[in-house]
C-alpha cells in the first residue's frame, strides 16, 4: 500500500462525504427549476452505483489482497438483499393486494396458511439487519471453511464459488423455497416508516450508501494495513511458503472471505430499497463475474480503484444500454478482454504509473511450481 | 330383404300421400300393420329401440349393434355419439346425418328423400351411453380385417375392460390367427374377467396371472382395484401377490429408466466437458467461452441443414460434425493466439478474458442468427423411440451415447498413439521440463486449445439434436462441465469420463427422490466435500510438479 494510494484514499473518502451531504441538498432543497437540481431517479441511480461500489470493495479485499477470485460474491450481495427485502415485505402488511396482515401477497397467492419459520422476526428491523450480516457471513464461513481447509485454490476455487451462486440461483427460483420464486420480492412500501417513494427517503438511502462505502473502505483499509493484512498479501503471493513458515493460511483466507461476504451483504441490503425489487436473477453467475470486471477495470488491490471501476462500468452500462442496446454486450465483452490484456493494474494503475518505483514483478510461487512459464 | 324394403318405401310413399299432420297417425297405423306382416329381422328390432329415445332402450340397441355387427353399425354408432342419429317416430324411421350433412336411412344406408328434416329429432345420449358407444365401437373394430386395427381395438378393450365387449372378444379370439392380436385379445379378456365379479374364480385367477405377466402401469391399476374390491379370498390374495410382484417389477424398470436417463445425461456432459478437461489440463486455464464453442457447433449444424439440398439432408450430420469441429477449433485457436497466450501467468484473469469472449460470441451469434431458437431437425435414423421391456429409449439419445463413446476413444487414441498426444501429455505433466526437452509448448498450447474447442463443437452437434439451438445454449451446460472437470481431475480422460458418469447419474437418480434442484445442490455439496479429500480431482496426476 503506497503512500500515494493512501492520499488518493483520503481524497476518495472526502468526495464521498461531500456527496453524502451535497446530493440530499441538491435533491431536496434546490428548486426543481434550478440547473443544479437532482431529480429523485438520479439520486436513486447514483445510490445504486454506490452499492455496486461497496460490492466491488468487498471483492477487491479477497481478490486483490488474498488472491481469491470469487465468482460468487453476487450470492452474498443477493442474500443481504433478500434479508432486507423480507423486512420490507413484512412492512407492507395490510396494504398488499390480499391485505393479509401477516403473510406477504405471494404466500397468500400460493395458498399458504402460516408464515414459514425463515420469515419469523423479519418485521423487526434490528433482527432483519442482523440477518443481513449473519446469513452471508455464515454461508461464507461454511463455504470457506470447507474450501480453504482442503486447499482448493486458484481457478478451482473460482469455479466452485460460481457453482455456489448457481445453486442458490436455482434454489431461489423455486416457489416452494418460500422467497417469492422467480418474481422475487417487490412492491415495497416503506422502510422504518418512511415511504420508499419519497424523495427524502431516496436521498437518505443515498447518503447511507455513501457512508457504508466509506466504512467498507475504512474496514478493508484497516485490515490491509495491519500485520494480519501483510500476512494476507504474503498468502496471496506465496501460499505454500507461508504454510511452510507456519502460518495457518486457511484461517487468514477465511477471515478475509467472511468479512468480504458481510460487506457484500450490506451492499445488497442497501441496494434493494433503492431499486425496489430483489429476485433470483441477482444470483446469476453472470452478475458475479461482472463484479469481478469492475474490480479489474478499476484496478485490483487498490480498494478505491475497485469502487471507481464499479461506478465507471455501471455508468457506461446505463449509458450504452440506453443508447446502443445492441452493442452493450460487445462493449462489455471487449472490456473484459482488453481490460485484462492491457490494463492488468486497472485504471488506477494507469493513473499511478510512473509515480512510484516499479515494483518487482511477483510471480506466484504456486504458478511456478505448477509449471507456468514466468 | 329387398322386397320388405320396397314395401317399407311404398308405405312411406303412402304415408306421404297424407301430408296433413292430422293424418299422420293413420300412416303409422299402416306402417305398423305392415311391420307385423313383414319378416321382423333383428336389425329392425334393434333400430326400433332407438325410436323410443329412452336411455335403457338406446343402451340395449348399442349392445345389440355391437354383437350383431351389421355393416352399417359403425356408422350408426358414430352418428349416435355425435348427436347425428335422428328418429322420426311418426314415420317409424331411423336415419343419420353424415358429417357432410347428407341424411341417410340407418337401415339401408341410402339417402332419405322427400321427408321433412324438421320431422326428425335427435336421439339423446348421456355419458353412460357415450362410454357404451365407445365400448361397442371397440368390439366392432375387433373384427376389422386390418390386424393393426384389431390390435388397437383389443388394447382399447383392455383399457376400458368393458364386459359388454366380451362376446365379440371371445368370438374374435376363436378365429384370430395373428399371434400378437391373440396375445392382446387374451389380455383384454383377462382384464374383463379380472374385474368382473360374475366371472368364475378360476377365470379370475388365471386372468390375474395373465395381467401379472403384462406387469405395467395399466395392469397395476387394474389389479389394485381387484385387490381392494374382490370378496373371494383366493382372488384377493392372488391379486395382492400379483400387485406386489408388479410393484417390484415396475420399480426395477423405473430404476433402469433413470439409469438410462443418467447415462444419456452423462454422455452429453462428457462431450461438453472433455474438451474443457484437455485445455484445463494442458494449460491450467479454464476457458469460460467453452460453452460458446458448443453453441458454435450447434449453429454449424443449423447452417449445414439450411444449406444442404434436400437430397442430402439425411447425411447432414456427416457434414455437420467435421464442420463444427473445424469452426469451433478455429475460433478456439484464434482465442488462444489473441487472448489466452498473454495471460498464462495470470490464470484467474483468463477466466475474465474468456468470459468476455463468450459475451462477444453470444452477441455475435444473436446479431447473425437472431435471438430466437433455431430449428434443427433429427435425421430419420435419429428420430423416434423404441421400447425394451419397460424401458423407453429415444433413438437420438442412443446415438449421442455412441458419439460420445467414439469421441472418447478417438481422443484417447490421439493422446496415447500420436506424437502430438505424447507432447501434450508431457506439457500437462511438467511444462518446463517438456520445454527443456525441445517441445514447443506454445505450439502444443495452440493445438490443444484447438482440439478441445473442436471437440466442444462436436458436442454442439449432439446438443442440437436434443436441445434448443439458441445463443445461450452453451450456458446451460458449462457449470456442470466445470464440475465434471473439477471432480474428475485433469490429465487423464478417464477421470473426465468417470466424473461425467457420476454427475450425470447422480443428477438423474437424485431427481425423483428430492427434485432436480435439490439434487444439484446435494451434488454440489458432495463435490465440495469430495475435493477436501482430493483437491486435484479423482484422477489427479502424481508427481512433484502438480503439487502446489
Amino acid at each position: 500500500m503506497s503512500a500515494r494510494l493512501d492520499h488518493l484514499g483520503l481524497g476518495f473518502v472526502a468526495i464521498l462525504i461531500v456527496a453524502a451531504i451535497l446530493v440530499p441538498l441538491l435533491s431536496l432543497v434546490v428548486s426543481p427549476d434550478s440547473a443544479f437540481y437532482l431529480p429523485p431517479y438520479l439520486v436513486q441511480l447514483l445510490g445504486k452505483y454506490l452499492c455496486y461500489a461497496i460490492l466491488a470493495v468487498a471483492l477487491d479485499l479477497v481478490w486483490g489482497y488474498c488472491g481469491i477470485l470469487s465468482l460468487g460474491h453476487g450470492a452474498f450481495f443477493a442474500l443481504g438483499g433478500y434479508a432486507m427485502g423480507m423486512y420490507l415485505m413484512r412492512q407492507i402488511g395490510t396494504r398488499g393486494v390480499y391485505a393479509n396482515p401477516i403473510l406477504p401477497d405471494f404466500m397468500v397467492f400460493l395458498n399458504w396458511k402460516e408464515l414459514p419459520v425463515a420469515w419469523w422476526g423479519f418485521n423487526w428491523f434490528p433482527y432483519a439487519m442482523l440477518m443481513v450480516v449473519l446469513v452471508p457471513g455464515l454461508l461464507a464461513l461454511a463455504f470457506g471453511w470447507f474450501a480453504f481447509r482442503s486447499r482448493v485454490t486458484g481457478v478451482y476455487l473460482s469455479i466452485i464459488t460460481q457453482a455456489m451462486t448457481f445453486a442458490l440461483f436455482k434454489e431461489f427460483f423455486r416457489n416452494d423455497f418460500g422467497f417469492g420464486g422467480n418474481n422475487g420480492l417487490t412492491d415495497f412500501k416503506d422502510l422504518l416508516g418512511f415511504s420508499l417513494q419519497a424523495a427524502s427517503t431516496k436521498a437518505a438511502l443515498f447518503s447511507a450508501s455513501a457512508i457504508a462505502l466509506i466504512l467498507a473502505y475504512a474496514v478493508s483499509r484497516a485490515i490491509i494495513g495491519s500485520k494480519y493484512g501483510k500476512a494476507l498479501m504474503a498468502v496471496r503471493d506465496a501460499e505454500s511458503r507461508m504454510r511452510f513458515i507456519g502460518y495457518r493460511v486457511e484461517n487468514y483466507k477465511l477471515f478475509a472471505f467472511v468479512v468480504s461476504a458481510i460487506i457484500a451483504g450490506i451492499a445488497g441490503a442497501l441496494y434493494v430499497p433503492q431499486v425496489g425489487i430483489i429476485n433470483p436473477s441477482e444470483f446469476a453467475p453472470a452478475n458475479s463475474i461482472e463484479a469481478a470486471i469492475w474490480v479489474a477495470v478499476g484496478g485490483r488491490g487498490t480498494l478505491i480503484g475497485a469502487a471507481i471501476g464499479a461506478i465507471a462500468v455501471n455508468f457506461a452500462k446505463t449509458y450504452f444500454t440506453g443508447a446502443f442496446p445492441e452493442y452493450w454486450l460487445y462493449g462489455l465483452g471487449l472490456l473484459f478482454v482488453l481490460g485484462t490484456l492491457f490494463l492488468p493494474k486497472g485504471l488506477l494503475g494507469l493513473a499511478l504509473r510512473g509515480s512510484e518505483p516499479k515494483p518487482r514483478e511477483v510471480v506466484s510461487v504456486d504458478a511456478v511450481e505448477e509449471g507456468a512459464e514466468p | 330383404m329387398t322386397s320388405s324394403n320396397d314395401c317399407r318405401l311404398a308405405a312411406h310413399d303412402f304415408a306421404r300421400g297424407f301430408a296433413l299432420r292430422a293424418l299422420r297417425a293413420l300412416g303409422v297405423l299402416a306402417l305398423l300393420a305392415f311391420a307385423t306382416t313383414a319378416r321382423a329381422d333383428a336389425v329392425d328390432d334393434t333400430l326400433a329401440k332407438f325410436l323410443d329415445d329412452k336411455f335403457p332402450q338406446t343402451e340395449a340397441a348399442i349392445g345389440e349393434l355391437a354383437a350383431e355387427a351389421p355393416p352399417q353399425a359403425a356408422a350408426i354408432l358414430e352418428a349416435l355419439g355425435d348427436n347425428r342419429l335422428l328418429i322420426d317416430p311418426a314415420d317409424h324411421l331411423v336415419a343419420y346425418k353424415t358429417v357432410a350433412g347428407v341424411l341417410l336411412n340407418a337401415k339401408t344406408g341410402e339417402p332419405v328423400q322427400g321427408l321433412d328434416a324438421a320431422a326428425f329429432k335427435k336421439v339423446r345420449v348421456n355419458n353412460a351411453l357415450r362410454s357404451a358407444i365407445e365400448g361397442a365401437m371397440g368390439s366392432l373394430t375387433l373384427a376389422n380385417p386390418d390386424p393393426e386395427k384389431r390390435l388397437a381395438a383389443a388394447e382399447d378393450v383392455f383399457r376400458t375392460h368393458d364386459a359388454k365387449a366380451l362376446p365379440a372378444l371371445q368370438a374374435q379370439l376363436g378365429k384370430e390367427s395373428d399371434p400378437r392380436v391373440v396375445a392382446a385379445l387374451k389380455l383384454a379378456q383377462a382384464s374383463i374377467f379380472a374385474t368382473s365379479d360374475s366371472a368364475s374364480p378360476q377365470d379370475r385367477l388365471s386372468a390375474i396371472a395373465t395381467l401379472k405377466e403384462r406387469g405395467d402401469q395399466d395392469a397395476q391399476s387394474l389389479i389394485d382395484g381387484i385387490a381392494q374390491k374382490a370378496t373371494d379370498p383366493a382372488v384377493k390374495s392372488a391379486a395382492a401377490a400379483a400387485l406386489s410382484a408388479i410393484h417390484t417389477r415396475l420399480a426395477l424398470w423405473g430404476v433402469a429408466q433413470n439409469l438410462w436417463y443418467g447415462i444419456s445425461a452423462s454422455s452429453v456432459l462428457l462431450l461438453a466437458a472433455i474438451g474443457l478437461a484437455i485445455t484445463f489440463g494442458v494449460m491450467g486455464v479454464i476457458n469460460m467461452a467453452h460453452g460458446e464453442m458448443v453453441m458454435l457447433g450447434a449453429y454449424s449444424t443449423y447452417v449445414v441443414q439450411t444449406l444442404l439440398p434436400p437430397s442430402l439432408q439425411n447425411w447432414s450430420l456427416a457434414f455437420a460434425i467435421p464442420l463444427a469441429f473445424v469452426v469451433a477449433g478455429a475460433v478456439g485457436i484464434a482465442i488462444e493466439r489473441l487472448v489466452i497466450r498473454f495471460l498464462y501467468t495470470r490464470p484467474l484473469e483468463t477466466l475474465l478474458a474468456t468470459w468476455g469472449v463468450s459475451l462477444i460470441l453470444q452477441q455475435l451469434v444473436r446479431s447473425l442468427f437472431g435471438a430466437n431458437n433455431r430449428l434443427v431437425s433429427n435425421p430419420p435414423f435419429m428420430s423416434g423411440a423404441f421400447e425394451i421391456g419397460g424401458l423407453s429409449i429415444t433413438t437420438n439419445r442412443l446415438w449421442i451415447i455412441v458419439l460420445s463413446a467414439v469421441v472418447f476413444i478417438g481422443l484417447q487414441l490421439v493422446l496415447r498413439a500420436t506424437p502430438f498426444g505424447l507432447q501434450m501429455r508431457a506439457v500437462t505433466q511438467n511444462r518446463r521440463m517438456a520445454a527443456s526437452m525441445g517441445i514447443s509448448t506454445a505450439r502444443i498450447d495452440m493445438l490443444a486449445f484447438g482440439l478441445g474447442s473442436g471437440v466442444a463443437g462436436i458436442a454442439g452437434v449432439a446438443l442440437s439434436q436434443i436441445d434448443n439451438v439458441s445463443p445461450n445454449l452453451g450456458q446451460g451446460y458449462i457449470i456442470d462441465s466445470f464440475m465434471v472437470v473439477v471432480f474428475g481431475g485433469v490429465g487423464n480422460l478417464w477421470g473426465t469420463a468417470f466424473g461425467a458418469l457420476l454427475i450425470g447419474l447422480a443428477n438423474k437418480l437424485l431427481e425423483p427422490l428430492i427434485g432436480a434442484v435439490q439434487g444439484q445442490i446435494v451434488l454440489l455439496i458432495f463435490i465440495i466435500l469430495f475435493i477436501q479429500r482430493r483437491p486435484r480431482g479423482l484422477f489427479a496426476l502424481r508427481g512433484r510438479a502438480v503439487e502446489a
